[in-house]
């Protein structure tokens, strides 16, 4: 049953504070669904609790039809795969040993090493997100960008059916930006769940097909982008004066300046 | 950031094999000619026929009583701890820089041989020279118990909060370890307490190699089965969690095993530096991170290390012994820096 990913009544507090109240949304298979909102209104924590980095004190998270919160970590970790903002390493790897992280999640403790399908699915992740050339390259002398496309190997490599990343082009150049989100679109193309916080709306517009926001943590709209995406929501949420103007590839957002 | 390829050995899986092959053999040779070294000139055929009749393969050995006892009893146990100290020290070296993402964390990192100081030095102007590694013993694990008591009060045992609990805790021991020398060390007990504090294996028996080796047998499967959790802490917390990793299960029993064997390595051969800190690094710059190589190759490389560091320091100013610190920071460092040039980093 493919329904991705469903979330509801989703309460999340840290040290008394409640940081998400009540979160509900879905996240619709085969699609690249954002989560935007300004900073501190809990997208960061809500996609903790949904990659399993933190457990929420009620609430559901459903997906397929199975509650992600039930599973053994290694399971979870079979399903879901998660990338962060930025990660680095101190750590001698070369990119196909970054990849091959993935796999640990499918093999025992026991395994000796990679098995051949192992290896098999670390090449294809790579080849994947165009960086098949860097197997042997040490990770850390890898752009941003670069690095960032290896991450999401990495995840591709856990053979994950839902994709979780944090601002994954937070860091990035706009030419590195808009290469990993046509990446995220292909891979939703292909039949997964993408769920991926965003800062900039107009790269919401253009490249999610549903869009969740969120503020002072609470989802306060969700829906398509173009019609989430209204002046009197940004004044609101954002505390921003914006036109949604018609563009050659469908609407983009002027800002005018702040409430 | 710049180009480069990974410029780590590419080790293929026959050639990782050799690789084991050729460790183990050389750790064989390795312990074999240093037992032959020292005053007694013994011939390694004369050392294997010694170890075989020992284990009741040459019923009637060859070698007289007295080369036999040299060869068995003064010789062995310390080429054997010699072995041991050096691969438990390599091994919670590894582990802990893995675990506190911290390229200069050693296995001493928590206040442990701080605390073995203290404890060790106490009993020697107390007069108990004997139980030195008993105070050695329970010094450092109650530094270690210490650091993350302190670390729970302020909040929760954190690896920084741990490793800061662990750097004022060592501090404390220090001070108290000076003022003890200070105060009431004469001059045998002044040279005893300073052979200790740099690492001395001298006087080594079957009792101490046996402990040593019965905490790697112990502790070494633990970090060798967790080698892919440590993996997946190349990223931090949040991605080995994320890749199913139980990352406060991991931690602790990590840190469990490095704190006990350093603990028994401490105890039997006081505080030698650099063996923890300089052979996982070596170890990683010519083979890279992935633990399921590194830990098995510092294990490896750090026995050889050690012993040949402490055969030089029983025969290089024989009759007299230098503390094995004194060797293994001198040979130890210079060695450290042509790997370091040879593997230039590319970060």
């Amino acid at each position: 049953m493919r329904e991705g990913l469903k979330i509801a009544g989703v309460d999340i507090s840290r040290g008394g504070k409640s940081i998400v109240g009540n979160a509900g949304f879905s996240a619709p298979a085969g699609k690249v669904t954002g989560l935007v909102g300004p900073n501190g209104a809990g997208k960061s924590t809500l996609i903790s609790a949904i990659v399993g980095l933190e457990r929420p004190e009620a609430g559901s998270l459903n997906f397929d039809g199975a509650d992600l919160a039930l599973m053994g970590r290694r399971e979870r970790a079979g399903i879901c795969a998660y990338v962060e903002q930025s990660a680095s390493t101190e750590e001698r790897l070369s990119v196909s040993d970054v990849v091959a992280l993935g796999r640990i999640p499918h093999i025992s403790t026991w395994a000796a090493g990679l098995g051949a399908d192992d290896e098999a699915l670390v090449a294809g992740a790579l080849a994947k997100v165009d960086m098949a050339g860097f197997a042997t390259r040490q990770f850390n002398t890898l752009s941003g960008g670069e690095q960032q496309r290896v991450h999401i190997a990495r995840a591709l490599a856990q053979e994950p059916k839902l994709l979780v990343l944090d601002e994954p082009t937070s860091h990035l150049d706009i030419r590195a930006q808009l290469q990993v989100l046509d990446l995220l679109g292909e891979l939703a193309g292909a039949g997964g769940t993408v769920l991926l916080a965003l800062h900039d709306l107009n790269l919401a517009l253009r490249f999610c097909d549903w869009l969740v926001v969120m503020h002072m943590g609470q989802v306060v709209a969700e829906g398509r982008p173009a019609e989430v995406l209204r002046e009197n929501l940004l004044a609101e949420v954002y505390g921003v004066r914006a036109r949604l103007i018609e563009g050659p590839g469908g609407p983009v957002i002027a800002y005018e300046g702040t409430v | 950031m710049g180009g480069g390829v990974c410029p780590t050995l590419r080790l293929t899986r026959s050639l990782q094999t050799t690789a084991y092959i050729a460790l183990w053999l050389l750790l064989i040779a390795s312990a074999t000619i240093a037992v032959t070294f020292g005053p007694a000139d013994i011939t390694p055929t004369e050392v294997w026929t010694t170890i075989l009749h020992h284990l009741g393969f040459v019923p009637d050995s060859p070698v007289s009583r007295l080369r036999d006892a040299i060869v068995w009893d003064l010789r062995m146990p310390r080429v054997i701890a010699a072995m041991g100290v050096g691969a438990g020290l390599a091994l919670a070296g590894v582990v802990m820089q893995a675990l506190t993402r911290n390229p200069l964390a050693d296995p001493y990192l928590l206040g442990l041989s701080s605390g073995a100081a203290l404890g060790a030095v106490t009993l020697v102007v107390m007069g108990f020279a004997l139980l030195v590694p008993i105070g050695a013993f329970v010094g450092s694990l109650a530094a270690l118990v210490l650091a993350l008591f302190i670390a729970h009060l302020l909040g929760g045992a954190t690896p920084v909060r741990a490793i800061l609990a662990g750097i004022s805790i060592s501090a404390l021991a220090s001070a108290a370890t000076s003022f003890i020398i200070f105060w009431s060390a004469t001059g045998d007990s002044y040279r005893e307490i300073l052979s200790w504090l740099m690492g001395s294996l001298s006087g080594s028996s079957w009792l101490d190699a046996g402990l040593v080796v019965v905490s790697l047998l112990v502790c070494a499967p633990v970090m060798l089965i967790s080698a892919r959790g440590l993996d997946a802490f190349a990223f931090g917390d949040k991605a080995a969690a994320s890749l199913g990793v139980d990352v406060a299960r991991l931690r602790w029993m990590l840190l469990g095993a490095s704190a006990l064997l350093t603990g028994v390595m401490v105890a039997i051969g006081g505080a030698i530096g650099f063996v923890g800190l300089v052979v996982p690094h070596a170890v990683r710059l010519a083979v890279g991170s992935r633990h399921g190589r590194l830990l098995p190759l510092s294990m490896l490389v750090g026995a050889i290390f050690m012993l040949w560091a402490d055969t030089m320091a029983r025969t290089l100013f024989d009759p007299r012994e230098l503390p094995v610190g004194i060797v293994t920071a001198l040979v130890g460092a210079p060695a450290f820096l042509l790997i370091l040039m040879r593997f230039r980093r590319v970060t």
